[in-house]
């Protein structure tokens, strides 16, 4: 058993579910967290396990996207067990639904790509008649939709909660209310030394950066090329309903206890995480849209948050080469990989295990290529 | 359904009244001031059984914020009753744990 500590900057869902990866497996692990007053994407996620339309421009990440909604049941199992918070999976299947023939079409093509080229991934299209035996009280401005079977939801609030209840089971160290200003490599005793704003000092063997929209500048002092953008959602969330929305869908479902939760947009606006009134406005008339009876259910709360993202939307998991030790993880599903990231990112990047095959792909390197573009699907 | 209060208001004895219904109960209540506070002054002391629980809920806040105060008003479920002056003639019922939404109704335009 190793005796190296690993230290983890970011405990948000993918720094906490990759830190619980390691603790599980016997390593001494410490978490850096700077709190509820980063831009917690963790606090603001949709709740969804989505396997469905992703990665249709890299296989690689369809595939790792379906191999990490099927590892979700282990860790569902494993958190409720280990701590008794219950993180609300439920893998039913999920919905799309479209508004013309048009994204309809398109939608068929590209989930006919994804499961040609991934494997493993099925998907059926459904007229609106078929989608009402599963989802009643859609509305006619529904033309037609897609399910796919692996995809789910969960309770995002609870799944941090049950990370940081598992590590400190696991004899993890959480420190909250920490900023991140500086790393150093150390060449001649290969520890990282970790400075925080207040002046704390921190010294590990290992280093794993996922602080998502924190990371570029602390990626680039050890050696790593991590560049970073963002997306803010808005979310609309309903009073508490009788159950009538069996399946999550991609413009709302609907949570244990019985919110409505709607959403979502898309938005390139840089560091504002605030709600608009114009956006807010276009999120209800879609929800009615799509189930007209929400016309009668009172909204309660609107919240804006914003995810880390990279310029093609894919995630960014590599190791230095010039900082032997130091990793960097970031993506923009930290709920979906959540399972993926426990079990097999934290053993990879304690030094227990070789990386997952043909992960080349995730390096950043893609990103240098002078004569590349890039876009992204959010 | 009412018990004795655990409330008093101070200007009972002046000023207009007015008459509401709760749970086929009538009670003469103070023109203006809240259904909450209303409801609290005659004694209601189970306002709505909660969603997930079903369990008994009165209010707490009495500001809007924390939602344990709904009753069904007129026909019109889980409204926040801390935040609703009476009128004369309300019918107010218990909220029983969360509203149904009709989902029958496929909207506007669907023939």
């Amino acid at each position: 058993m190793s005796n190296e500590r690993l230290t983890v900057v970011g405990g948000g869902l993918v720094g906490s579910a990759i830190a619980y990866g390691a603790a599980r497996r016997g390593i001494s692990v410490r978490v850096l967290d700077q709190g509820d007053t980063a831009f917690r994407a963790s606090r603001g996620n949709f709740g969804l396990i989505w396997v469905s339309s992703k990665g249709g421009g890299m296989m690689r990440y369809a595939r790792w996207t379906r191999d990490a909604a099927r590892l979700w049941p282990e860790l569902h199992e494993e958190l409720l067990a280990l701590t008794g918070v219950d993180t609300g999976l439920q893998q039913t299947g999920g919905f799309w639904l479209g508004f013309s023939e048009k994204e309809v079409q398109a939608r068929a093509e590209l989930l006919e790509k994804i499961d040609k080229g991934a494997g493993g991934i099925p998907y059926r299209m459904m007229e609106p008649a078929e989608l009402r035996q599963y989802l009643p009280g859609l509305g006619p401005a529904v033309v037609g939709g897609s399910f796919g079977a692996h995809d789910g939801q969960v309770n995002p609030l609870m799944l941090l909660r049950a990370l940081h209840a598992g590590l400190k089971k696991r004899g993890a160290e959480i420190i909250s209310g920490v900023d991140v200003v500086d790393v150093r490599h150390q060449a001649d005793s290969g520890q990282f030394s970790i400075l925080s704003r207040d002046g704390q000092r921190w010294s590990s063997d290992r280093l794993v950066l996922a602080a998502g929209l924190g990371i570029p500048a602390l990626a680039e002092k050890v050696g790593l090329y991590a560049p970073v953008i963002t997306t803010r959602g808005q979310v609309l969330i309903t009073e508490r309903l009788k159950p009538f929305l069996h399946y999550p869908t991609n413009k709302a479902r609907q949570t244990r206890e019985g919110s409505v939760q709607i959403g979502s947009t898309s938005e390139d606006v840089g560091f504002d995480d605030r709600t608009t009134t114009d956006k807010i406005e276009w999120l209800a008339h879609r929800a009615v849209a799509t189930f007209p009876a929400l016309k009668a259910a009172r909204l309660v709360r609107a919240w804006g948050a914003l995810r880390p993202l990279t310029l093609d939307g894919y995630p960014i998991y590599q190791r230095s080469e010039s900082c032997p030790g130091a990793f960097v993880a970031i993506c923009h599903s930290g709920v979906t990989l959540a399972a993926a990231h426990a079990f097999v990112i934290g053993p990879w990047m304690a030094g227990l295990t070789q990386p997952p095959p043909d992960f080349e792909v995730f390096r950043s390197d893609r990103f240098l290529d002078p004569n590349a573009s890039f876009s992204h699907d959010h | 359904m009412t018990t004795d209060s655990l409330f008093r208001l101070s200007n009972l004895a002046e000023g207009a009244t007015v008459t509401i219904d709760f749970e086929g109960q009538a009670m003469e209540v103070p023109e203006g001031i809240s259904v909450a506070a209303a409801l609290l002054a005659c004694g209601a002391r189970d306002f709505r059984s909660s969603v997930v629980g079903d369990q008994p809920r009165a209010p707490y806040c009495m500001m809007g914020v924390c939602f344990e105060c709904l009753v069904e008003i007129d026909g019109v479920p889980a409204r926040q009753s801390c935040l609703i002056p009476v009128r004369g003639g309300m019918c107010i019922k218990r909220q029983s744990g969360a509203p149904a939404l009709d989902i029958e109704d496929e909207g506007e335009g669907h023939e």
